[in-house]
Parts: C-alpha cells; sequence; structure tokens
C-alpha cells in the first residue's frame, strides 16, 4: 500500500481504489455502524479493565459480613453477594481477568496456528499431511472438551496475575481452526511468481514464508483474532463456572455464577443478573466488531 | 452402498487409535496424582505407603509403556478400564450417564430445528427488513449468551413469574414421561438456544443463495406462486446444509452439556466428564474421550449418508 501512495492523485480511480489512511476510521463508521457501537462497548470494557483501581467503589475481594446479600442501592450498584463484597467491583475487575486471558489466548492459539498452517500449505507433501491429520482430529473435538482436557494436564501456572494455562487451555482449540484458514490462503499466495522469484533468488525457506508468505495472510489473522477473543472469553467464563479456571477470590465473570450462588436465586437474583449480563454483552460487542472486521476488510469472505 | 459404508466403517479405526492414542500419553503427563487426590478427599493424613500401596493396587506403579500396552489391548477387546475413583467399570459409568444427555440431545436438536427453521426462512424472505434484523440480533445474541447464565435465568424467570422451581432429579421417561420432559425442558432449551442460533444463521444465508438461482427465477416467470416456489422449489435445496449444520452441532452438543449439566444438577455424561476432570481420573477421561470421537464420526457418516439420501445428484463412493 505505501509505495502507491506518490501515485494516488495522479488519476481519480487510482485514488478512490486506494483507502488512504485518514480517511480509514471514518469509513468504518460509516460503512460498519453496528461493528463500530461494538467497538466503544469493547473501549468501554477496556477502560474497566485498565482503570479498575479508580472506577470500582469498592476492594473486589473485601469481605464485609455487615452487608451479606445487599439488594442494589445508590452504596451498591449492583448489590453485594454472600460474602458481602461489591458485585459491580468485581464485574469492573472481572474485565481485567475476561480480557487479558481472552486476548493473550486468542493470539497465542491464532499466532501459532498461522504459522503452523503457513508451513503446512508452503511445504506441502507430507508436512501438510500430517499437519492436517492432527487438525482433523482437534477439529472434532469440542473447544470446551479439549480445553478441559489441558486444564486437567497443566497445573496452575500463574505469570503476572494471569494464569497461563488457562491461556494455554483455551489457545490449544483455536490452533486447528487458525491452521485451516492460513493453509488455505498460502497454497493461494504459493502459486505467486513472485513466490517463485523469491525461491529463484536463493532465499531461505524460513525468509520466504515470514517475509513473503505471512504478510499476506495479515487480514485472516486480525479477522479470526476478534472472533476468537469473544470465544475465548465464553470459554474462559465457562470454565471458571465448571471450578476449572481462575480461582476465588480472584474476580471473574464465570466464577461469580459458580458453586454456591445458585443457592441464592431466590435471596439474591443480582449475584446471578449482572455477570451473565457482563459476560453477554462482551461477547456480543466483539462479535458484531468481528464480523464488521471482518465486511470491511475482505468482502469476499461475507456470508 | 454396502461397500462404501464397510469403507467408511474401517476408516474409522486408525483415526479412533490416534484419539486414544494421543490422549492416553496428553493426560499422562498430569503434574497431579489422581491418588493423592482421592485418598486425601476424606481429609485424612495419608502416608506415602498408603499411596504406594494404592498406586499398585490400582496398576499405575507399572511403567508407562506397560500401561499403555494393557490399554490397548483392553481396547481390542472393547474394555476401557476401570474408573480410578469409583472403580467401575468406565462402561458401566458412561451407560448409567448416557441416557439422560442423549434425550436432553435430542430434545434440544427438535428445539433447535423448530426455531431455526421458521425463523431463518422468514429472514431470508423478508431481507433488510425489522423482521431479518430482528431474527439476526436473536441468532447473534444467541451466541454470545453463555447457556449456564441462560439455564440460570429460565430458573430465575420461572421463580419470579410462577414461584416454581424446576424438580431436581431426572426420572426415566418410561416411569413418568411428563414429569420427565417437564425436567428436562429447561437445559434442553438452554443447550438448544445456541445451537438454534447457528442453525438459523445456516438457514438464512442457504436459502438466501437458492433463491438467487435460475430455476427460480423461471418458476416465478412461469407464473407459480411465490410460496408454492418457495416451498417446493427453494426450502428442499436449501436444507442442505442446514442438515450438515444441524449433524456436526449435534456431535458437538456435549460441550453444551458440560455446562449446562451443572447448572441443572443432571447426573449425565457432561457432569461426568467434569468431575472426572477435576479428580484427574485417566480412565474414565480417556474413555469420554474416545466416547466424544465415536459419536463425531458416526454422526459426520449418518450426515453424508443423509445428504447422499436428500440430494441425488451426489453418488456415495
Amino acid at each position: 500500500m505505501a509505495n502507491l501512495a506518490p501515485t494516488a492523485p495522479s488519476t481519480a480511480a487510482a485514488a478512490d481504489a486506494i483507502p488512504r489512511r485518514p480517511n480509514a476510521i471514518l469509513q468504518f463508521i460509516r460503512q460498519q455502524p453496528l461493528g463500530f457501537a461494538g467497538f466503544l462497548v469493547i473501549l468501554l470494557y477496556v477502560a474497566f479493565a485498565v482503570g479498575a483501581i479508580w472506577i470500582a467503589p469498592y476492594d473486589p475481594e473485601a469481605i464485609d459480613f455487615s452487608a451479606m446479600l445487599a439488594a442494589p442501592s445508590p452504596e451498591h450498584l449492583m448489590g453485594t453477594d454472600q460474602y458481602g463484597r461489591d458485585v459491580f467491583s468485581r464485574i469492573v475487575y472481572g474485565a481485567r481477568t475476561a480480557l487479558a486471558v481472552g486476548i493473550l489466548s486468542s493470539l497465542v492459539g491464532c499466532s501459532i496456528g498461522a504459522l503452523v498452517g503457513a508451513a503446512s500449505g508452503y511445504f506441502g507433501g507430507w508436512i501438510d499431511t500430517g499437519i492436517q491429520r492432527v487438525v482433523d482430529i482437534m477439529l472434532s473435538f469440542p473447544i470446551i472438551v479439549l480445553a478441559m482436557v489441558v486444564v486437567a494436564v497443566l497445573g496452575k501456572w500463574p505469570v503476572l496475575g494471569v494464569d497461563m494455562n488457562l491461556v494455554i487451555a483455551i489457545a490449544l482449540p483455536f490452533m486447528p481452526k487458525m491452521a485451516r484458514v492460513a493453509r488455505s490462503s498460502t497454497l493461494a499466495i504459493a502459486q505467486m511468481p513472485y513466490i517463485d522469484a523469491a525461491r529463484a533468488g536463493g532465499y531461505s525457506h524460513t525468509r520466504i514464508v515470514l517475509r513473503h508468505i505471512v504478510p499476506n495472510i495479515v487480514a485472516p489473522y486480525l479477522i479470526m483474532v476478534t472472533a476468537f477473543i469473544a470465544q475465548a472469553i465464553l470459554l474462559e467464563a465457562s470454565l471458571s463456572f465448571l471450578g476449572l479456571g481462575v480461582t476465588e477470590p480472584t474476580a471473574a465473570w464465570g466464577l461469580m455464577l459458580s458453586g454456591k450462588s445458585a443457592d441464592f436465586y431466590r435471596e439474591a437474583p443480582w449475584m446471578i443478573l449482572f455477570p451473565g449480563l457482563a459476560i453477554t454483552l462482551a461477547v456480543f460487542a466483539f462479535n458484531l466488531f468481528g464480523d464488521s472486521l471482518r465486511d470491511w476488510l475482505d468482502p469476499k469472505m461475507k456470508g | 452402498m454396502l461397500t462404501y459404508l464397510l469403507r467408511r466403517l474401517i476408516l474409522m479405526v486408525p483415526t479412533l487409535i490416534g484419539v486414544a492414542v494421543v490422549t492416553f500419553f496428553l493426560i499422562r503427563v498430569v503434574p497431579g496424582d489422581p491418588v493423592v487426590v482421592k485418598l486425601r478427599a476424606d481429609g485424612a493424613a495419608v502416608t506415602e505407603e498408603t499411596i504406594q500401596a494404592e498406586r499398585k493396587r490400582l496398576g499405575l506403579d507399572k511403567p508407562l509403556m506397560v500401561q499403555f500396552k494393557d490399554y490397548m489391548v483392553g481396547l481390542a477387546t472393547l474394555d476401557l478400564g476401570r474408573s480410578l475413583w469409583t472403580e467401575n467399570t468406565v462402561a458401566s459409568e458412561i451407560a448409567t450417564r448416557f441416557p439422560v444427555s442423549l434425550q436432553i440431545a435430542i430434545m434440544a436438536t427438535i428445539i433447535a430445528v423448530l426455531i431455526a427453521v421458521p425463523l431463518g426462512t422468514l429472514s431470508a424472505l423478508y431481507r433488510d427488513t425489522w423482521i431479518d434484523y430482528l431474527v439476526r440480533i436473536v441468532a447473534v445474541s444467541g451466541l454470545a449468551i453463555p447457556s449456564f447464565w441462560l439455564g440460570m435465568l429460565m430458573i430465575l424467570g420461572s421463580l419470579a413469574l410462577f414461584n416454581w422451581l424446576p424438580p431436581i432429579g431426572y426420572v426415566s421417561f418410561f416411569e413418568n414421561p411428563v414429569a420427565n420432559i417437564v425436567g428436562l425442558i429447561m437445559p434442553a432449551v438452554s443447550v438448544g438456544y445456541r445451537y438454534a442460533a447457528v442453525a438459523t444463521r445456516m438457514m438464512r444465508s442457504a436459502l438466501l443463495e437458492v433463491l438467487r438461482e435460475d430455476y427460480i427465477r423461471t418458476a416465478r416467470a412461469k407464473g407459480v406462486f411465490r410460496q408454492l416456489v418457495v416451498r417446493r422449489h427453494a426450502l428442499s435445496n436449501a436444507m442442505l446444509p442446514v442438515v450438515t449444520v444441524v449433524g456436526l452441532e449435534f456431535a458437538f452438543l456435549i460441550g453444551g452439556l458440560v455446562v449446562t449439566e451443572q447448572v441443572f444438577n443432571i447426573n449425565g455424561i457432561g457432569k461426568l466428564f467434569v468431575d472426572a476432570t477435576t479428580r484427574g481420573d485417566f480412565t474414565l477421561i480417556q474413555g469420554l474421550i474416545l466416547l466424544i470421537a465415536v459419536i463425531f464420526v458416526v454422526v459426520n457418516l449418518v450426515v453424508d449418508l443423509l445428504y447422499a439420501a436428500l440430494d441425488p445428484r451426489i453418488r456415495l463412493s
């Protein structure tokens, strides 16, 4: 794109065809209003995650026996749980857990998947066959089943407050899906004359894959990353709900719905309503944004 | 046809063996020791000797390759071994849990199809009107709402509206069909909603695709009523991709059951899998993974057969 820019003003048609940078964001807002709305919600969650200390009115782990199961009120916007912890504060801090695990696992899963897929498509032959066999087997399991097995295999392994075992468990099921997409993109690119040229130029396989193929699968990569963040948030919530993910007393949305919270259907429905709403809204926002991004970046993939 | 079926069945074997081998080694990398977890469950102090004795009794002290050989020989005779936790055979653990889960899965499929076919059709026929937007919002939200939360919302809703909680405990269909269906309807809806959302989207896009075909235009030009065109010509062809999606998602329903059974406290396959994972019950995890793989390959085969039955152009070979 960059090397085409100087010629742009000369012909009107060419100028239309090339999305110029300053307009790109405005254009996205105009063409994809729903996607932009999703993006605004994502920004809100990011603000929650980054500014949790200033936004949350209470310490999310502070137990207050004088305010157990308090109904929503000006002091406790979304009420309190059975230990008197402020539900709103726990949701704000929960955004941190959800986004950290969601974004990290999606990036890890898609990056490894993309590399494996690109290698599979580029080298072909028995490497391709072998990788595709593994991919097929992995794709025949629901993502939560794969994640649960990995959680069972890996011990708890926190790095900077993020459970890396959980990140890996959630990243793993995304790898085969990304590998599929990366492979088919690579197969198309590998036919291009410039790849032959690069090979004739004596470049190594590593250089060709990293410098000539990978940049061309950036669009599908970005699309998959946003789509998987939504699924990763949902998966983290499900695992935490099952008691296999984030553990007490850390604030996590799925955890807020798990175990004992079901005993309080009658007394404290707010304990169930708000965390679920937080999950749904986050997944919804990432889905909307991801879909719009796909339509915008690659109209051919629409469907 | 028969040779095709036979070849497909034979081709399943290497896949399943592959799954069995991978799971066997993968779950044995576990740092946690199921024996320790089990013995400590009572809260009593455990000595090193008791742990060793228990390991020996369960055959976990043997070298890995010997255990592997035993497992493979067992598989060849369809013996999945015994649960490390309850010490019942894995087969019997699964067999007692399977019927409830299967029933929820079937009910969820029926619910999903009943929702998806009419909604997807309406959405495609009234494309870009408020009906279409409404259906699409419902479908997208189906992908966003966690199924366990949907289940909890239904419980909250029935409490608020009727002051009624769904009965806990499973009643067999043959004992009392009404109580059985009533008890499982909420879990089926909470598993089926997501399923319906996926199928609705597929129904919509498949029908839109078919409606663009030449023969639809020809039929309309010839003077056939729109309703008849849709019913006779379009729907039957749009059903093909929908059958695939419904079939493949059926194999994945276990993913929804895992969480939903926890919400409604149903003692099915999903709950068994969660328990096996938290307890590190190797043999049970192996058995369940193999079961899921078998379900997947069988469902795939059934979908292919259905496809050929629905579309005479496709020849199985």
